[in-house]
C-alpha cells in the first residue's frame, strides 16, 4: 500500500534530501543514546548504591554529604553480618534451598503433565476446567489465604515448610501450566501421531517427546519459580514463626528490624540475596524474559 | 443429506471415549485436585468465614452480614486502608504506564547494544521485595540517603520522603515503578508486533515523532495497554511486602501508607479475627472484579483490536 506512495518527489533534489535526512538520523540516534544511558544510569543507580553501601563503613555511611564509591573499602563487612549475633544467615540460606530443590521438580513435574492434558488430549470438561485454572490466577490469593491458614493450623503444618512446598505439587500455578500450554500448542500433531502408531502411549509421548522439545518453556517455568520462591514473602511470613524455620527473605526483614540502623550490614545481606539472582538472569534473560511475556505476571 | 430423511442420531461416540476421558482427566488430575483443595474448598470455607465471629482457637459463630456492616459503617481504619489503596492505585497506574510505555519506546529503537541496555532497565524485576524495599528506605532517607544528597547539591531542600505523611506514598509508588520491569517487558513486546508499514505511511503522510506516537503507537498498543492497566490495578489491591518492611507493619507515618493488605494482615495474623479479615478479602476481591468489568465494558470506546470485532 505503501508503496504507491512512494514516488520521486520533483521538487527536492533527491541528494539533498538524503543527506538532510541521514544527518537527523545520526542526530536522534545520538538522542537515543543518551536518553538509553541516562535511563540506565537512572535504573542502576539504586543497585550499584546498594553494593557500595554494603563495602562502606558505618561512620562513612552516616556522613553527610554520601559518598558515591566508598573511601575505605570494607569487605571485612560481608563475614560481619553473614555471622552476625542473633542471626543464622547460612542456616536461612539452606532453608531456602531446601524449599527450592523440594518444589520445583513438583512445578515441572505436574504443570506439564497438566499442560499436555489441556493441549493435546480431547475429553469432555476439558475446555471448563481450562477455564477454571485461568480464572484462578484472578482471585486474589487473599481469599484463600485465611481458610488455607486455618487448614495447615489443622493440620499441624505450622512453622514447617509443608504450606510452601505442597501445593506446588499440584499442577505447580497456573500461569506455569499456561505457559506450557501454548508452547505444546505449537509443536506438530503429527509427530504424536507417528509415536502412536509405533505403539506409545500419552505418557510417553509427553516424556519423550513433549518435554525435549519444550526446553525452553520448561527452563522459563523452572527460572520464574526459582525467581518466585527466592523472593516469596508473604508466604513464610505467614506459617513460618520460628527463626530456625526462617527462610532468607524472612531473615532479612527480622535483621533490619532488631537492626535499624546497621545500613551497612542489611545492604551487605540484600547483596547477598540479589546477587545470585542476578547472575541467573543474566544468565538466562531470554527464558525469563520470554516467561514473562507469555505469562504476564506481575510482582 | 441422509438427514433429511433418516432420524437422527446421537453422534457416535469413539471406542475409546472412555478411556481418552480417564486418561485426559489423569493428565490434568494434579490441577483438578489442586483447584478443589487450594482454591475452591478456601474459597467457599472463606465465603462462610466472612458471615462468621471466629477467633481460630474457638469454632466460627454464624453472625450473618455483621462483619460487612461494621466494615463500611464504623471500621475507619478500613476507609483509611482502602482510601489509601486507591490512591495508590491511580498513581501507580498511570505512572507505570507512563514510564513503562517511554522505556519501550526507547528500548525498541534500532541501536546498536540494545539488548545490552534492555538488561540493565530489566534488572530491578529480580530483585527481591524485601531488598528493594530496604534499598529505597536507604535512598529516600532524609538526612543521609543519596536522594536528598542529590537535591542538596543543586541547592533545594529534598522532602522527607517515606517520613513525611504527604510524600510516603507517592514514595511508595515510585518504588513500585521501579521495581515493575514487567510492565516494560510487555509493552516492549507489544511494540515488536505493531507493523513498520504502519509507522512508514504515517510517515509519507508528513506526520511527525509524536503524532505517530499517538495515532499509530498508541491504538496499535491499546490491548497491551489494557492488558497492563488491568494488571496494574490488582497488583495495586496485592501491595503489600514494601510497605510491610518499611513501615514494620505500622503503615505508618500516621497510616498514610496503611494499605489495605497491611490492614488485613493485621485483623487475621495479629488480632486473628479471621472472620472479619475474610470479608475484607472478599470486599477486596469484589473491589477488583468491579473495576475489571468497568475497565472491560469502556474497552471498545479505546481499545482498538486489529480485523475489527473482538472475540
Amino acid at each position: 500500500m505503501t508503496r504507491a506512495m512512494d514516488l520521486p518527489r520533483p521538487t527536492v533534489d533527491a541528494h539533498q534530501l538524503n543527506a538532510a535526512h541521514r544527518r537527523r538520523q545520526r542526530l536522534s540516534q545520538g538522542l537515543v543514546y543518551v536518553l538509553l544511558i541516562g535511563g540506565a544510569l537512572t535504573f542502576m543507580l539504586p543497585l550499584i548504591l546498594m553494593v557500595s553501601t554494603s563495602l562502606k563503613s558505618y561512620t562513612e555511611i552516616n556522613t553527610y554529604p554520601p559518598s558515591f564509591l566508598p573511601k575505605e573499602w570494607l569487605p571485612s563487612n560481608y563475614p560481619e553480618a553473614w555471622n552476625y549475633q542473633n542471626t543464622n544467615f547460612p542456616l536461612w540460606t539452606q532453608n531456602t534451598l531446601t524449599i527450592l530443590l523440594l518444589t520445583v521438580p513438583g512445578v515441572l513435574l505436574t504443570s506439564s503433565l497438566c499442560a499436555y492434558g489441556f493441549a493435546r488430549l480431547k475429553f469432555p470438561g476439558r475446555n471448563l476446567w481450562f477455564i477454571l485454572v485461568l480464572a484462578s490466577i484472578m482471585l486474589p490469593p487473599q481469599v484463600t489465604l485465611i481458610p488455607l491458614y486455618i487448614l495447615f493450623f489443622k493440620l499441624g503444618w505450622l512453622n514447617t515448610f509443608l504450606p510452601l512446598i505442597v501445593p506446588p505439587w499440584f499442577g505447580g500455578g497456573a500461569l506455569n501450566i499456561f505457559l506450557l500450554r501454548q508452547f505444546f500448542m505449537q509443536i506438530p500433531r503429527e509427530l504424536d501421531e507417528a509415536a502412536i502408531i509405533d505403539g506409545a502411549g500419552h505418557l510417553r509421548i509427553w516424556w519423550s517427546i513433549y518435554l525435549p522439545l519444550s526446553r525452553p518453556a520448561l527452563v522459563s517455568v523452572a527460572l520464574l519459580t526459582i525467581l518466585g520462591i527466592w523472593n516469596d514473602f508473604l508466604g513464610p511470613l505467614i506459617y513460618l514463626t520460628t527463626p530456625n524455620k526462617f527462610t532468607l527473605a524472612l531473615g532479612l526483614n527480622m535483621f533490619q528490624g532488631l537492626f535499624v540502623t546497621r545500613t551497612d550490614y542489611i545492604m551487605v545481606i540484600s547483596s547477598l540475596m540479589v546477587i545470585p539472582m542476578i547472575l541467573l538472569f543474566l544468565v538466562a534473560q531470554r527464558y525469563i524474559v520470554q516467561g514473562f511475556v507469555t505469562s504476564g505476571l506481575k510482582g | 443429506m441422509a438427514s433429511l430423511t433418516q432420524p437422527r442420531l446421537k453422534p457416535k461416540r469413539s471406542p475409546t471415549f472412555w478411556r481418552d476421558t480417564l486418561c485426559g482427566y489423569l493428565f490434568i488430575l494434579p490441577v483438578v485436585l489442586g483447584l478443589l483443595i487450594w482454591t475452591f474448598g478456601p474459597m467457599i470455607a472463606s465465603a462462610y468465614y466472612s458471615l462468621t465471629d471466629y477467633k481460630i482457637v474457638d469454632e466460627p459463630v454464624f453472625i450473618g452480614l455483621k462483619n460487612f456492616v461494621e466494615l463500611f459503617t464504623k471500621d475507619r481504619l478500613f476507609a483509611q486502608s482502602l482510601s489509601v489503596t486507591f490512591r495508590y492505585a491511580i498513581m501507580y497506574v498511570i505512572l507505570g504506564q507512563v514510564v513503562g510505555l517511554l522505556l519501550a519506546k526507547l528500548l525498541t529503537q534500532r541501536v546498536r547494544g540494545l539488548s545490552f541496555f534492555r538488561t540493565l532497565f530489566y534488572l530491578p524485576i529480580i530483585v527481591p521485595l524485601v531488598a528493594s524495599a530496604l534499598l529505597w528506605r536507604y535512598m529516600f532517607n532524609k538526612e543521609y540517603g543519596p536522594i536528598n544528597a542529590m537535591f542538596q547539591s543543586v541547592g533545594l531542600q529534598g522532602p522527607n520522603w517515606l517520613g513525611s505523611p504527604d510524600s510516603a506514598l507517592f514514595s511508595m509508588v515510585i518504588i513500585s515503578v521501579w521495581t515493575g520491569a514487567v510492565t516494560t517487558i510487555i509493552y516492549v513486546a507489544g511494540l515488536q508486533q505493531v507493523p513498520e508499514e504502519l509507522y512508514d505511511s504515517a510517515k509519507i503522510d508528513g506526520a511527525n515523532a509524536l503524532q505517530s506516537f499517538r495515532f499509530v503507537t498508541i491504538p496499535m498498543l491499546s490491548p497491551t495497554i489494557f492488558f497492563n492497566v488491568v494488571t496494574g490495578i490488582i497488583a495495586s489491591f496485592q501491595f503489600f511486602i514494601p510497605a510491610f518492611v518499611i513501615t514494620q507493619g505500622e503503615g505508618g507515618p500516621v497510616y498514610s501508607t496503611y494499605f489495605y493488605n497491611l490492614n488485613l494482615y493485621d485483623k487475621a495474623f495479629r488480632w486473628l479475627e479471621m472472620g472479619y479479615a475474610s470479608a475484607m478479602a472478599w470486599v477486596m476481591f469484589g473491589i477488583i472484579i468491579a473495576l475489571t468489568l468497568l475497565i472491560f465494558r469502556s474497552s471498545p470506546l479505546w481499545v482498538y483490536y486489529e480485523g475489527g470485532v473482538r472475540e
